[in-house]
């Protein structure tokens, strides 16, 4: 174990201190620049950041013990990290994963003695088209197969610096396989900016509006009506319209990068060859909200295109698109700033995703108030998803009524689908919403489609007698997951794999997620070797019931969906695996015996019952 | 005139700024509840509170009251729900009431008696959670900890000193201190706090107190939590 001076600690953070403002809303940008330097978060950095921040202790030690990412005892110099996402393991992840421990002669989840390295299982990275794909101290790692893993433990045995590794291994496709307006026309960096001042902010609202733009997010609530909520807290609270006004510094615009859902990875592609689109969108919502300050929230994961979004942000300013008097306009100001999550799919809950903008814990917020009303720092916030920005860019340059007429009419515009799991051709669809999902499989190249898990483990999962069902917010809303499942895969595993996820997930603050999807997780595991009952799946429609209707967030009331369209639409493979039983204690007696027999060093017959 | 909303076809007054549960409250109206405590801000979490308004499921204590609200709140399913929310609470912990000093005094006790809970219902978790018996005069029980919050509230709010926080995540949070030590005696707690009296569990207990009533002689071996939050007891 590292031993820490307090002297070298004082040495370490010196210019990491330096690197960020005193207000505390960079506690957590701070932590994972801690976390980079000393491979965790030392008892004594904790203290003196507290002491930098002016905040308690324990408020720190509580964000260093909330996110992934960070950890308070150290791990790894080298800190692998595999995506447990379903499709991983469908590519081989647990096998790979068991193949380059030995190689390392380290445990899964454990750090080698000589504290060199440490391999582990972390939530979907957003790769699953080019998976299995880890992460490595933060950078993505994809493809991976025996021969890439066997080049990595050399690496790592001989100690080679990461930025040093060959480029291949880090290699990120965006795989684009059908695009429509988003992704297949050209866009001018700034086209949207001159539409908009030269429209006027109220007019470009009033486009938003003819669009019938839905968020991009997942839970598709009209753009439009948001920026008007965000306009009406504050015609309330100054007693006037806002609306070309602009340069009112305390109301915020806040693009939701924390791409967690697993399955998803479109936002992804968006940033790494799109930026422009995206911020363009965010300034376009500035202009209209009067906002002057904008954040881009960006999942941990994501963290390896944070320097290019800087480059993109930087030539922005440059060109006069962002900064002090935009487009020669001395009434309109705005910037954008990069804020890294770390690990905690959580934040993508929108008030959970502005605490930790704060520097929190990311725990959703009790509602009323909204974050259009009271967001960051108790202002005006508007926080959108990543397309959701880039849709609003193209409407604000080709107006509300040419983007209204794709898609449907309740489900305007186009749908980036991440596409990933049994197909040839995994990767990013772009579709004009009302597609089936019969043409979608076909596009793909989907072999024996059997089941398609669409908007994620949080979505809906629907079977072959469904695939005529459409993309839409009337019949599949979707955040674009979309993975597809062929005849030989086993459901009741699929359906595991999300329990685990969301109990691993859960922020714990309300009792039915903190406890119901653990107890999800017991019951799978349970059902898993072999000891499950028909009464267990009574219980998991029971609980399924309770973390519906009784938690505090979206990710507790969906929490359930897996089991329970498993539990519907695939009942037999949960039946394959019940005992004859009615009852089985969930007690496992010659379970309980294994740390004596691992004391003992028995394990012989006599140690066994 | 004042405005009413109604729970359980009950009129019931509010002003404005109060939630349901203070509105229920004030009217003698009890609504099962664990993490609230009308002397701090609402908080929300332990859920025993969710009430149905208008159709949809909320939490009685962090909802504003609004004029005209039909709250629906003593009704079997919700009841259900509570009865298996209090289960939850017992499992995920360390809860020995035979053996606990609080037993009589529990609020988590109380209120299981309340929605009729016979049995844990769901398997124990049996965590491993530590205790803490380095302070002088105060315990420290994590194994009975329901992270209501409330000696953090207190601690911020009444105390001023920010004794306590939460760490972790999921059934993996932590009820954390305000120490490098990670223990209690090294923080500036002290036996007089608010944040040592608000514990509706046994997780936080004063030292050398022990069952200086006896059972049988303890709140709520003669009340109900219901009568006692509501006053009703005091007829």
């Amino acid at each position: 174990m590292q031993q820490f001076e307090f002297s070298d600690i004082s040495r370490m953070l010196t210019p990491i201190f330096a690197r960020h403002d005193v207000d505390a809303s960079r506690l957590l940008q701070v932590l994972l620049e801690v976390q980079d330097a000393c491979h965790f978060i030392p008892s004594e950095a904790i203290d003196q950041i507290a002491a930098h921040f002016d905040v308690p202790r324990v408020n720190v030690e509580g964000v260093a013990g909330f996110y992934s990412f960070l950890s308070t005892r150290p791990v790894g110099e080298y800190r692998i990290l595999f995506s447990d996402n379903i499709t991983d393991q469908m590519l081989g992840k647990d096998e790979l994963m068991l193949y380059l421990c030995n190689k390392l002669w380290v445990e899964p989840g454990k750090v080698s003695e000589d504290g060199l390295v440490s391999v582990a299982s972390t939530s979907c990275t957003g790769l699953c088209d080019q998976g299995p794909a880890a992460l490595v101290n933060g950078w993505p790692l994809t493809n991976l197969d025996r021969n890439r893993l066997d080049l990595i433990a050399e690496l790592i045995r001989s100690r080679k610096p990461v930025a040093d590794w060959p480029p291949m291994l880090f290699e990120v496709a965006d795989n684009i396989r059908r695009s429509d307006v988003l992704l297949g026309q050209p866009f001018e960096p700034g086209a949207a900016m001159r539409a908009t001042l030269a429209r006027g902010a109220k007019e470009t609202l009033a486009e938003v509006d003819k669009s019938n733009l839905r968020g991009r997010g997942g839970a598709g609530f009209k753009t439009a009506s948001k920026w008007s909520f965000c306009h009406a807290a504050i015609v309330e609270e100054e007693g006037s319209m806002i609306c070309d006004v602009g340069g009112h510094p305390e109301r915020y615009i806040v693009c939701n990068a924390d791409e967690g859902e697993p399955g998803t990875f479109k936002d992804r592609v968006l940033l790494n060859s799109y930026a422009d689109l995206v911020f363009e969108g965010m300034t376009v919502g500035a202009r209209v909200v009067g906002a002057s300050k904008g954040f881009l929230y960006l999942r941990g994961e994501y963290r390896y295109l944070l320097k290019q979004l800087e480059s993109v942000l930087q030539k922005r300013r440059e060109a006069g698109l962002l900064g002090d008097a935009i487009l020669g306009r001395a009434d309109f100001s705005f910037d954008i700033e990069i804020h890294l999550g770390a690990g905690a799919y959580i934040c993508g809950e929108e008030s959970a995703l502005i605490e930790s903008l704060e520097g929190r814990r990311g725990r959703p917020r009790n509602r009323p108030p909204f974050p259009v009303t009271h967001g960051y720092k108790g202002r005006p916030t508007v926080v959108d998803n990543v397309e959701t920005f880039a849709c609003v860019a193209k409407i604000a340059e080709r107006g509300g009524a040419w983007f209204a007429a794709m898609g449907t009419a309740q489900s305007t515009g186009t749908k980036l689908l991440s596409i990933s799991g049994d197909c040839a051709t995994p990767g990013i669809y772009e579709y004009p919403f009302g597609v089936t999902v019969r043409q979608i499989l076909a596009d793909c190249g989907a072999r024996e489609p059997y089941a398609v898990q669409v908007s994620g483990p949080s979505g809906t999962l629907i079977s072959w007698k469904e695939f005529d069902r459409r993309i839409a917010f009337e019949d599949l809303p979707t955040a674009g997951a979309f993975m597809v499942f062929q005849r030989k895969r086993d459901m009741f595993q699929t359906a595991r794999n999300f329990v685990h996820f969301f109990a691993h997930e859960s922020c714990g603050f309300c009792t039915p997620c903190r406890v119901g999807t653990e107890l999800q997780k017991k019951i799978m595991d349970k059902i898993a070797s072999g000891h499950g009952t028909a009464s267990d799946l009574e219980e998991m429609k029971s609980l399924g019931h309770i973390l519906k209707t009784m938690s505090h967030c979206g990710l507790g009331s969906s929490a359930a969906n897996p089991v329970l369209d498993t539990l519907e639409k695939f009942p037999d493979v949960y039946v394959r695996k019940l005992k004859a039983l009615a009852f089985e204690p969930a007690f496992d007696l010659d379970g309980a015996l294994e740390t004596a027999r691992k004391m003992t060093g028995r394990d012989d017959d006599w140690a066994h019952l | 005139m004042s405005k009413t909303i109604t729970i359980d076809g009950l009129t019931v007054p509010f002003r404005e700024g109060q939630t349901i549960m203070d509105a229920a409250l004030s009217a003698g109206v009890y609504i099962p509840h664990l993490c609230h405590n009308p002397e701090f801000k609402p908080h929300g979490s332990c859920k025993l509170c969710t009430v149905n308004v208008n159709g949809r499921n909320v939490a009685s204590c962090t909802l504003p009251a609004v004029e005209g609200q039909q709250v629906l709140s003593d009704i079997a399913e919700l009841n259900a729900e509570r009865l298996a929310l209090t289960q939850m609470l017992f499992v995920e912990g360390n809860h020995l009431c035979p053996a606990c000093e609080k037993s009589g005094n529990c609020q988590l006790q109380a209120v299981a008696y309340y929605l009729g809970m016979m049995s844990p219902h769901y398997n124990h978790f049996y965590p491993q959670r530590e205790a803490d018996a380095s302070h002088p005069d105060v315990m420290l029980d994590r194994n009975r900890c329901i992270y209501c919050e409330l000696c953090v509230r207190a601690s911020r709010e009444v105390d001023g000193k920010n004794v306590f926080g939460l760490s972790g995540r999921g059934i993996k949070t932590i009820l954390a201190v305000n120490s490098a030590s990670g223990l209690l005696g090294d923080t500036d707690l002290a036996v007089t706090d608010k944040a040592v009296q608000v514990c509706p569990t046994g997780a936080i207990l004063v030292k050398r107190r022990g069952f200086t009533v006896p059972i049988g002689q303890r709140v709520f071996d003669h009340l109900t939590i219901k009568d006692l939050q509501t006053g009703g007891g005091h007829e």
